[in-house]
């Protein structure tokens, strides 16, 4: 996962945003069009809610998408393996997080219960 | 019960780590509280009124023997406040009045310490554990396989049951495997780790409702379709609260092994939609009232679309159910030698009323015709209601392992039940129960009332339970009164968030705030589903509320009215609730206002 730390107002490179698309948390990820579309921005009104963690998954499983599945907004360290796991590829913390704790969260668990977007197989249907 | 693999085992301690670094970070002011907060609710640290607050999760109920010795163990060593910290609560809590006993005497807040309360949710809180101490406890709990994984918080939490689930009489299905198959599937969701409010999920196995369906966010019922498949009933949008709402069916029938799928569908739609602008009406009830069949249309699509073009991976495998079902076969018990001491034990227990009461009130019939369901009672006289002190959940530890196969249940009604009782060690259990001071015989009775810990304890309460629950406690002490008033539900909350589940009371008390003064709302005719109730339905208001004083005076005013009233047929004495549906609330509630101490004034 590209984890991307914010940068101080006015420093950041030029964005090149052809390609991008911002899906607002209330939006259908089924019905957005994806021809052209390299990113798509989800957003995080306060980490506290859910909703992008739903579209995330439906863009990656249901849609295909393959391009990247960018979290903004109020993006923490603590949330960032549930984000990875829901299908998001990169993620722009929000200002004052630390990424060597953001590395960490990495390296907790060889594996989870559940199918995710990484592996849509629950645990039970992948050692048997 | 269930026995952890590796992995589970591997998991829960990974997750006490994983909350370690989280506490240590928030500690070293590198976490702010903010951010902390939703990651240690994820985990069962609420804090309260005094002190943190934790929820350890007992999975569906089921706990050994091993791990009720491990909760003794937190109890004496960590669930202890400094002198200084109980001395400050305590003297805030003596500010507060008494509450009187009806006939005599006064019942006055006393804060305890080292003990944890059996919550109507089957989980275990302790009260007093200091925050600096709870990742060392998580440690603690993680070496028996336990934890407070999602026991608060906006995720899926501990998935419920009945106590007799496996084991009783009417059973269509063992529901436990299906819980088990739940627990790991909802633990650490990434998608629903954030949903708009909390979550909770209940399945009853057996003919009768005892797992209260109607009052969760899901409901599941096990049943058998015509070609004899098994299957759920599915009800969606329960819950309690501000707006207490009975549950739609959305699925006559789903196949047992479509659960987490259609499951997925009913947590999507619910986190795309739930409203998040209002805590209030936040729970999947005000979506699944407010959009009714817009909402199942939705949910059927979403399923329909989870298998057809997700490829429905969650599927649950007949080898996956076969393994953890197995995990629940009946445990082989070892056949006792039975001495001369046994024979003396039952001629003296033969020789005690009391005895017979506790056979009638506190012990089951079991689908083994040779086994009982035994049900420790936690409802006595200077203790609250569900509260287990470290000794006696010792206590209970050993008489789980020398009666029942080392496996306990935490109940519904705040109690413990032993589920593997040989029928010819009744007389011995009931012995060594009653030196443990747990063989109470008054199981569905008055004083088996639920409450949760309320303005005492928690920052949410608007007004305290367990003063009030002693008080009736103490009024109601003899057993001829309580078994002559018969089964009824009494449940208390100190707020509307209903904890106690005051709404399905036959009588439910709930604490309301006046001008910062302590009221309480009495409702008649409440529901859990269960067949001495019936259909689930929240009861009714009496009236304005009552001052905690007057709360008392009218739990008796309202027995002694349902005792003038009540009939008999056949030599069977209609219960409390029956004549409560047969005369209808005017009498009762003329007889609540006429125990109000102004009315008595006036008089």
């Amino acid at each position: 996962m590209n984890i991307i730390e914010t940068k101080t107002p006015g420093t950041e490179a030029p964005a090149d945003l052809a390609g991008v698309v911002l899906l607002a948390p209330d939006a259908d990820p089924l019905a957005l069009p994806l021809e052209g579309v390299t990113r798509i921005d989800l957003h995080f009104p306060k980490f506290t809610d859910g909703r992008a963690f739903s579209q995330a998954l439906l863009l990656r499983r249901r849609r295909g998408f393959k391009g990247d599945i960018r979290a903004t907004g109020d993006v923490l360290v603590d949330q960032l393996v549930q984000m990875q796991r829901s299908g998001f590829s990169s993620a722009v913390l929000r200002a004052g997080q630390d990424i060597a704790h953001a590395r960490r969260q990495f390296e907790r668990y060889p594996a989870f219960y559940q199918g995710d977007a990484l592996d849509a197989r629950p645990l039970f249907a992948r050692f048997v | 019960m269930y026995q952890y693999t590796e992995f589970d085992r591997q998991f829960v301690k990974l997750r006490a780590a994983q909350y370690r670094d989280q506490l240590e970070r928030n500690l070293a002011g590198q976490l702010g509280d903010d951010e902390f907060r939703p990651l240690r609710l994820q985990n069962g640290w609420y804090v309260q009124r005094y002190a943190p607050m934790l929820r350890v999760a007992v999975p569906y109920g089921e706990i050994s023997s091993r791990q009720l010795r491990v909760l003794a163990r937190i109890a004496r060593e960590y669930d202890q406040p400094g002198a200084a910290l109980l001395g400050e609560a305590q003297a805030k809590q003596d500010t507060l009045g008494g509450v009187p006993v009806p006939g005599g005497g006064q019942v006055r807040s006393r804060l305890k310490v080292g003990y944890g309360h059996i919550t109507t949710r089957l989980n275990v809180q302790f009260n007093w554990i200091p925050l600096a101490r709870s990742a060392d406890v998580m440690d603690l709990l993680a070496s028996v396989d336990m934890h407070g994984i999602q026991t608060s918080g906006n995720t899926i939490r501990n998935v419920n049951t009945e106590a007799l689930a496996g084991i009783a009489v009417d059973e269509i299905a063992d529901p436990r495997p299906f819980c088990e198959i739940l627990r790991q599937w909802s633990t650490l969701h990434p998608e629903f780790a954030f949903l708009p409010r909390k979550f909770k999920i209940s399945i009853n196995g057996a003919k009768e409702d005892r797992a209260a369906l109607g009052w969760y966010d899901v409901g599941l019922q096990l049943l058998r379709s015509e070609a004899g498949e098994l299957g759920f009933k599915v009800l969606v949008g329960g819950g309690m609260g501000r707006t207490p709402i009975i549950g739609s069916v959305v699925r006559e029938f789903l196949p047992w092994d479509q659960l987490l799928n259609y499951l997925e569908a009913v947590l999507r739609v619910y986190n795309r939609y739930g409203r998040r602008d209002n805590v209030w009406k936040a729970r999947i009830k005000i979506l699944v009232k407010a959009e009714g069949q817009r909402y199942i249309d939705q949910v059927e699509d979403e399923y329909r679309q989870i298998v057809e073009l997700d490829g429905g991976a969650h599927t649950i495998t007949q080898a996956e159910f076969d393994r953890v079902a197995a995990n629940f076969a009946p445990p082989v018990l070892p056949r006792r030698e039975h001495t001369g001491e046994d024979a003396v034990l039952r001629a003296a227990a033969q020789a005690d009323p009391e005895y017979a009461r506790w056979l009638a009130r506190n012990v089951k019939p079991h689908r083994n015709p040779e086994l009982r369901a035994v049900t420790l009672s936690f409802k006595r006289i200077g203790q609250a209601p569900g509260d287990a002190t470290g000794e006696q959940l010792d206590l209970a530890a050993e008489l789980a392992e020398r009666f029942s196969a080392g496996e306990a249940r935490t109940t519904h009604e705040q109690n413990l039940l032993l589920p593997w009782v040989h029928a010819e060690d009744l007389p011995a259990l009931w012995h060594a129960a009653r030196q443990a001071g747990l063989a109470r015989p008054n199981i569905g009775l008055l004083t088996d009332m639920i409450a949760c810990p309320g303005g005492d304890f928690c920052s949410l309460a608007n007004a305290r339970s367990l003063p009030i629950a002693e008080a009736i406690m103490q009024r109601y002490q003899d057993l001829d009164e309580l078994h002559d008033i018969g089964e009824i539900d009494l449940h208390m909350s100190g707020c509307i968030n209903s904890c106690g589940h005051h709404h399905s009371g036959h009588i439910g008390i709930l604490g309301v705030d006046k001008d910062g003064k302590e009221w309480y709302q009495v409702t008649l005719g409440g529901a859990d589903g269960s067949d001495l109730s019936g259909a689930a339905q929240p009861g009714k208001v009496v009236g304005p509320s009552f001052s905690a004083a007057e709360v008392p005076e009218v739990v008796d005013a309202l027995l002694e009215t349902y005792r003038e009233l009540r009939q008999s047929a056949d030599g069977k004495t209609e219960n409390f609730l029956a004549t409560l549906r047969r005369v209808g609330m005017d009498p009762f509630k003329a007889a609540a206002n006429a125990a109000r101490l102004n009315e008595k004034q006036v008089a």
